[in-house]
């Protein structure tokens, strides 16, 4: 007979056994048991306490994207878990490894309104990847073994398992723990269809403009490594979407930079002009594709993506593989030849010197009468920190400055709410992030609009030391909504103007050392400060509130139609 | 109102879902559906001949292009086997409809026996206060009854959701789970 524990206990157990060392919450009346057992498992499994759920359920996907592990996060019933809400669905949208435990009033009261009672399963319903609602404290390693399984296998996803407070007291007999890898109903890894890929293979070796577009699924597959290859032995250039950077270091010369609408001019202008484009672990987002009918009108599309759902539902693909990143391209590899397609990299060249011309060097060289741009604060400590660190940002321009300026040298690089776009992801986001990777330097951009959403969990930072570095891109505006009322709302700037505190002093107040950045001047020696800094930093850089982030394509146009500037479009005719 | 709204652009679609018997699967199916703001036409649920496996069928006006997405999106939901599109040509259907009439109203019809007959209806329960009429049958079949009855007053009416059968040949769900099962 085997060892009789509560369920709360059980699930300690079945996190241990899962090698969950560290997972992020807040405790509450329903969910007290669990902490009960949680302080006898303090050696095993680090608690990170957060400031607030919404931080708790943001760090877990910081260290869940730098790691590739699972994040865990444990809130109470009612409001602990309504406050999951944001997260879960950001996690959902940018498919990021979570298990999520809530704690829910008592089976005896459930669907009476009793205290802190919320159907969390069906709120969460439509914004997770699995929900399950634990009914008896035996089913606990069965139901956890399948949440850690479904959670970060296929497309990673959030799974909420709401753990009611009378099945956490309830006596079970714990005997062993089976890790799960299979449910008859849910096929995580498609089998590679070998006609597709000769197919696809077949396609590429006769391109004459081959384009590849890597997604976040490369970085999920671990398929760095063959994406390179494959891009060197048929010379493509690479572009990547969002979350896809990172997945290629940035000075490789295949490295075409970012698509979409604030993506780099070169690879939006060439997808509408490649014969054929192999999109691997993305989905076509709108901010990616732009004007759908106009999209890639000369192109075949190959699209590997592991998530059959979103083959085929923005854009018509010509040739479907639905598998793993990391199987199809290991499979592809062998049968694509080696090619030379100079002529096609010079248009990506003549491109790129465009954008240096009339994009950078105006966002980079501004006049020192000017005040500070984004870009060239991004620059700064992209240079500070050898182009070798994590890159965190929340959302707005602080994000797309970030995107386009910051530079990489290894994958799991990039981390920032992509699909579901989450002002006040950036704080806790970075806490989750450095506790994976510890040894890493990490820098969060944010404005002073995020920073403000997510602020109380300085107070995380300061508790367990975490050594991230922020800077505040602070414009006293909420930037990129500002950008939208200056160029399509007659700059009518209806409710952006923020009146900001003294954020060096808030810093101060949480023990975190700080410094305004008020002039070009000062920047250099301030960012050398913050990163030769042994503890967390966080500087405070005032900004142009005019700045703007270009190039950008309008809602509604095609990705060839680019605004360089407020007035200048770029002239696609004459390239 | 008994007849369903048609649009012109719209075509009907019947979708099987293949699927475990878990608490909920009805809600992460109905979703699908509600995040698209296509309404439901009709629903029914129940156990397979497969052990374990519950089939929901759902009818609805939709486009085709929008009901790929659909299903592949009912595909995802972890507890979903599979789940299938068709067009009326592609399955036989049956649909089961009640109606209580009052008795004394139908002594009076002479043509009783002819309705029945015609119809291919049966009478299920008779009292002295009311009658019950079923029939089976494809939706304009049970409507066209309703619409002879009419003139009795029908006290109640009420369908069931459609239920099919695929005329293909193949059965997609078994053999897709015989190879699931085999990589256990």
């Amino acid at each position: 007979m085997g060892e009789l524990i509560t369920g709360a206990e059980a699930l300690m157990k079945c996190l241990v056994a899962e090698s969950v060392d560290r997972v992020f919450g807040y405790p509450g009346g329903s969910i007290m048991p669990v902490y009960d057992k949680l302080y006898n498992y303090e050696n095993e499994i680090l608690h990170v306490l957060t400031r607030h759920e919404q931080g708790a359920v943001h760090a877990a996907q910081g260290y869940a994207r730098a790691t590739g592990k699972t994040g865990v996060v444990i809130a109470t019933s009612g409001p602990g878990a309504m406050n999951l809400v944001t997260g879960i669905a950001d996690a959902k949208i940018d498919s990021t490894p979570l298990v999520i435990i809530t704690g829910q009033v008592g089976t005896g009261v459930l669907g009476t309104d009793a205290f802190q009672e919320t159907d969390m399963i069906d709120v969460a319903n439509p914004i997770s990847k699995w929900g399950i609602q634990l009914r008896s404290a035996e089913e606990i390693p069965d139901v956890i073994s399948r949440a850690f399984f479904i959670a970060n296998s296929g497309r990673p996803g959030p799974v909420v398992i709401d753990f009611p407070k009378n099945v956490q007291t309830e006596i079970m007999e714990w005997t062993d723990y089976k890790t799960c890898s299979y449910i008859r109903t849910y096929n995580h890894r498609p089998e590679i269809n070998e006609y597709s890929i000769s197919k696809a293979a077949a396609l590429i070796n006769s391109a004459e403009r081959p384009l590849i577009l890597a997604g976040h699924g490369v970085t999920i597959a671990g398929a760095e490594r063959l994406l390179g290859e494959l891009a060197e032995k048929a010379d493509i250039p690479v572009a990547v979407t969002l979350l896809g950077l990172s997945v290629m270091p940035s000075k490789h010369p295949l490295f075409k930079g970012m698509l979409g609408m604030h993506g780099n001019i070169a690879p939006n202008i060439a997808t509408n002009r490649a014969d054929v484009i192999i999109a691997i672990g993305m989905r076509f987002d709108d901010r990616v594709v732009c004007r759908v009918k106009d999209y890639a009108p000369n192109a075949q599309i190959v699209h590997i993506d592991i998530d059959a759902s979103e083959i085929g539902r923005i854009v018509p693909t010509q040739l479907p593989i639905n598998a793993d990143a990391k199987d199809a391209l290991e499979a592809l590899l062998p049968l694509v030849n080696n090619a030379n397609h100079k002529e096609w990299l010079d248009l990506f060249s003549k491109l790129e010197k465009i954008e240096d011309q009339k994009v950078h060097s105006r966002q980079l060289n501004r006049r020192s009468s000017e005040s500070m741009g984004m870009g060239e604060v991004v620059d700064a400590v992209a240079g500070a920190v050898n182009d070798d660190a994590i890159l965190v940002t929340d959302v707005g321009q602080n994000q797309m400055f970030a995107a386009k300026y910051f530079r990489f040298s290894s994958p799991r690089s990039m981390i920032s709410s992509g699909g579901l776009g989450t002002m006040g992801f950036g704080i806790p986001a970075a806490i989750g992030a450095k506790m994976g990777c510890p040894d890493r330097i990490v820098c969060l951009f944010t404005g002073d609009g995020g920073f403000q959403m997510t602020v109380q969990e300085l107070g995380t930072i300061m508790e367990y030391n975490v050594k991230v570095k922020i800077i505040i891109l602070n414009n006293n505006f909420l930037g990129n909504v500002r950008q939208w009322q200056e160029l399509f709302f007659n700059s009518r700037f209806s409710q952006t103007k923020l009146l900001n505190p003294d954020f060096i002093k808030l810093a101060e107040a949480y023990g975190i050392k700080g410094e305004d950045v008020g002039t070009r001047e000062e920047l250099q020696a301030a960012v050398q400060r913050m990163i030769r800094h042994d503890g967390s930093y966080i500087l405070n850089v005032n900004i142009d509130e005019k700045d703007m982030i270009f190039p950008m394509i309008p809602l509604e146009a095609a990705v060839d139609e680019i605004l360089l500037d407020k007035e200048e479009r770029l002239d696609v005719l004459h390239l | 109102m008994i007849m369903e709204k048609k649009d012109s652009k719209k075509q009907r679609f019947t979708v099987t879902v293949f699927s475990e018997n878990a608490v909920g699967i009805l809600n992460q199916i109905s979703i699908v559906y509600t995040r698209r703001c296509i309404n439901i036409e009709s629903i029914s649920a129940s156990r397979t001949s497969i052990p374990g496996v519950y089939k929901t069928t759902i009818m609805c006006y939709s486009e085709r292009c929008v009901m790929q997405k659909v299903v592949a999106q009912l595909e995802k939901i972890i507890y979903v086997v599979k789940a299938f599109l068709y067009t009326d040509d592609e399955i036989v259907h049956q649909e089961v409809a009640l109606y209580k009439v009052p008795t004394e109203k139908l002594l009076e019809e002479k043509h009783l026996e002819e309705i029945i007959r015609t119809h291919n209806a049966r009478i299920l329960d008779i009292t002295p206060e009311y009658t019950i009429i079923e029939k089976t049958g494809h939706n304009d079949e049970t409507v066209a009854l309703f619409e002879e009855l009419k003139r009795y007053d029908i006290r109640q009416f009420v369908r069931s959701g459609r239920v099919c059968v695929t005329k293909d040949p193949i059965e997609h769900v078994t053999a897709f789970l015989a190879k699931r099962d085999a990589l256990k």
